[in-house]
């Protein structure tokens, strides 16, 4: 769709590296005179917002790396040197540390938008597919950089984390103590995590010029899932999508910085700032919000089903849960892109969205954590004293403990009145709904999104009708917008 | 969908019944002078916490990502500002605070008040020239005295490690009402509980996880006495330290604030600029 290159050559040293290398040429077709389709809308700004998040990641990452100790005695120290005695070392390890989640944060308002308006589709699986890979490899990197301040969550984080490779048939043991170099979390993993944590992003790098690559070959999709048809459709991409992105960057920026200089503790763990301890665990251990989401999946199987332990299956889901990702161009039925047009799909999209927030809700919690209990804990003992007639005691309370005190009082009265006696005792705990159970719930939700409910819906939902051209469907809404007023 | 509407109806509804049996008592807002955007410290209580730090708490606590010159850079509670005589090569009219007209910083080294304090402490140090241990005054570029000689002393005597302070305020959840809770909040057992394994070293504290603390309760009144008159009740001495350490928890953050605002109002102009660019652009395309 990129059509015969437009650029123009004007001085006599632009023609001659035009005939060499034409790189300016490949700039110019991409980025200024690149056709984008006109009724974008600002959810199609995250794009250059990511570009954005990798290279401030990078550049910061580099300037932080020069003053960062990958020792186990150091690396906590010297951090804390760098945040107080480096000129704008707090500033540059604030953007670096806010920034993480800042990426993320964009990263899944871009998944989530190419979800809804179903990006994945033909002709543009390999992009979506590409982006996934990007998106599994910012996990990575994420996780590896988490351990390198060297406090207790990250310590604890990558022993839990590492730990679930174990799970693994027959490799597992031995993958992980190569993660780890040696049989604990020590000096060697965090030398290997720092040098994996500086290559990363330029892997990420490379996926992305991919990436923006595939982009180039297919074109944009839009909000309305038509593909381009003229040039009536399409607006180019300098100055139209260039001043949009510029301006949608600086709100996010300005979100950016508000957590960099108002809050820049506020998206991590306290426990972080205490130095790494191997004898002493923390009472929670959670991994970063932006990953909380596939740790409540790990998390919410606790049971064995045959030959697959609870922690396999945990970790099978949590691989699933990406992996579904790449199968979903063939897994989405539906004839028509945009869920603006999927009036049924849309609902399920929506339910999707909120499972997968309170999924990340579940992943901070401890998994014991009582959501809901219907009942409450009810104590039933028959009390023989040694003379006398028997007597039934009974007591209710919300927590066991509840009961047992409201129990003990009845008792202490039986006791008083009728002298010493036996017990006969039975508790009935009530249903508990916790946690765990609600993110199995959630789980099967996230995985019937994917399995069961695109590849049916897409062949039964009759959906809305679909504009022919960009250029009607603008037509359209403007004719709505202005009955509306 | 039906199952969606289901849990958020459970949600909704259910009451919140995690009573974890060992959960901290919730520690009480205290109206620090230093929270918020605006926030900044007052220099006299973070004097007098930096001198109940160095009367009670650095006898078992140390403080290693300090060091003197912190104490009398821009913000710390020993800044100074003078002027500078270049015909003597000295500062000259030396007074604690911000500069103001005539007047700047003294740098942290020079600062008289630094100075005095490092000077104060003793340095055990091994004389490269000839391998012998030597002793020496303390100097600026110091590091915060550690009460031990060796970090396995630390727990030898007491048992457990007494946590390092440098960022206590920042590793703690709410941390300045926490640490003021704490100090101030030691009370007897509720009856019936004792000290795990009976314990006799452990002090209840119901702000403490667990409740059972190794740390006795250390701020009777008048534990220290205030140069400046400045009553020292277990509140107040309590405010004063938690004051110091949170500044020495962050010493930049009053530079982080303000830099924050330039950078909002920066970003506020830049963004008009642009969207005014953005409708000028667009002014003739249907979208």
């Amino acid at each position: 769709m990129s059509g015969p290159s437009t650029y123009d050559p004007k001085t006599g040293i632009e023609r001659w590296l035009d005939q060499r290398l034409p790189i300016v040429r490949m700039m110019h077709d991409s980025f200024v005179d690149y056709p984008t389709p006109r009724n974008l809308n600002y959810f199609w700004t995250f794009g250059a917002i990511l570009m954005l998040c990798l290279v401030t990641q990078i550049v910061t990452g580099i300037v932080l790396a020069m003053h960062y100790t990958p020792s186990i005695a150091e690396a906590f120290n010297s951090i804390q040197r760098l945040k107080r005695d480096v000129p704008f070392g707090w500033l540059i390890q604030n953007i670096h540390a806010t920034g993480a989640s800042m990426f993320f944060l964009a990263v899944y308002i871009h998944m989530f938008r190419g979800l809804y308006y179903g990006s994945y589709k033909a002709p543009r699986e390999v992009l979506w597919i590409l982006g996934v890979v990007i998106y599994l490899l910012m996990m990575a990197t994420a996780f590896l950089g988490y351990v390198l301040p060297w406090g207790q969550m990250s310590f604890w984080g990558a022993t839990v984390i590492t730990n679930f490779f174990s799970a693994i048939p027959v490799v597992g043991e031995p993958v992980k103590e190569w993660l780890m170099g040696g049989f604990a979390i020590d000096n060697p993993t965090l030398n290997r995590f720092f040098s994996l944590h500086y290559l990363m992003p330029f892997v990420i790098f490379g996926v992305v010029i991919l990436h923006v690559w595939a982009l180039h070959v297919s074109g944009q999709n839009n909000p309305d899932g038509i593909e381009v048809k003229d040039k009536a459709d399409t607006v180019a991409f300098t100055p139209y999508a260039t001043i949009k992105d510029l301006f949608a960057a600086v709100l996010f920026m300005l979100m950016f910085a508000t957590f960099v200089f108002f809050l820049p503790d506020a998206l991590g763990h306290p426990d972080n700032y205490i130095p790494a301890d191997p004898l002493k665990t923390p009472p929670h251990i959670v991994p970063e919000w932006y990953l909380l989401p596939f740790y409540a999946i790990l998390r919410a199987i606790d049971f064995a089903v045959g030959p697959i332990s609870a922690k396999l299956g945990g970790l099978i889901l949590m691989v699933g849960a990406i992996a579904v990702l790449v199968v979903l161009p063939w897994l989405d039925t539906s004839k028509v892109r945009s869920m603006r047009y999927r009036p049924v799909a849309r609902w399920f999209f929506l339910i999707f969205v909120v499972v997968c927030l309170v999924l990340g809700w579940c992943g901070a919690q401890s998994p014991d954590k009582i959501v809901a209990q219907p009942g409450e804990f009810r104590i039933d003992a028959t009390y023989r004293p040694a003379s006398g007639a028997e007597q039934t005691l009974a007591a209710t309370g919300h927590t066991l403990e509840e009961a047992e005190k409201a129990f003990d009082k009845q008792r202490l009265a039986a006791v008083d009145g009728a002298g010493p006696g036996t017990l006969d005792k039975t508790v009935l705990t009530p249903f508990q709904f916790k946690v765990t159970q609600l993110s199995q719930i959630l789980t099967l939700y996230y995985f019937a999104f994917f399995l069961l409910i695109l590849p049916i819906l897409g062949l039964r939902e009759t959906p809305n009708r679909v504009p022919e051209t960009i250029a009607k469907a603008i037509g359209a809404k403007r004719a709505a917008a202005n009955k509306g007023a | 969908m039906v199952r969606g509407l289901l849990i958020a109806a459970v949600l909704a509804f259910a009451p919140v019944t995690a009573a974890y049996a060992a959960e901290a008592k919730h520690a009480p807002k205290v109206d620090w002078s230093f929270e918020g955007p605006f926030g900044t410290f007052e220099q006299a209580s973070v004097q007098r916490g930096f001198q109940v730090y160095k009367e009670v708490c650095a006898a078992c606590h140390t403080m290693n990502n300090l060091t003197y010159r912190h104490l009398g850079e821009p913000g710390g509670p020993f800044a100074a500002a003078g002027k500078w005589d270049a015909a003597s090569g000295t500062w000259k009219e030396v007074s604690l605070g911000a500069p103001h007209h005539g007047t700047r910083y003294v740098p942290a080294p020079d600062n008289p008040f630094v100075r005095a304090i490092a000077e104060g402490y003793e340095i055990t140090e091994i004389d490269p020239t000839n391998g012998q241990e030597i002793t020496r005054k303390g100097r600026p570029a110091d590091r915060f005295v550690s009460p031990y000689t060796n970090p396995y002393q630390a727990k030898a005597i007491h048992g457990v490690a007494p946590p390092d302070l440098s960022v206590i305020i920042k590793a703690r959840y709410d941390g300045a009402n926490y640490l003021h809770a704490l100090l101030t909040g030691y009370s007897d057992p509720p009856e019936g509980e004792t000290a795990p394994g009976g314990a006799t070293n452990l002090s209840y504290n119901p702000y403490f996880l667990g409740g059972w603390i190794s740390m006795p309760p250390q701020l009777v009144p008048d534990r220290v006495s205030y140069a400046d008159g400045t009553a020292a009740t277990p509140d107040q001495m309590a405010r004063d330290v938690t004051a110091f350490l949170a500044w020495a928890s962050e010493p930049k953050q009053i530079t982080r604030k303000k830099t924050g605002f330039a950078t909002i109002i920066y970003l506020l102009i830049l963004g008009g600029l642009l969207y005014a660019a953005y409708r000028q652009v667009w002014r003739d395309v249907k979208h």
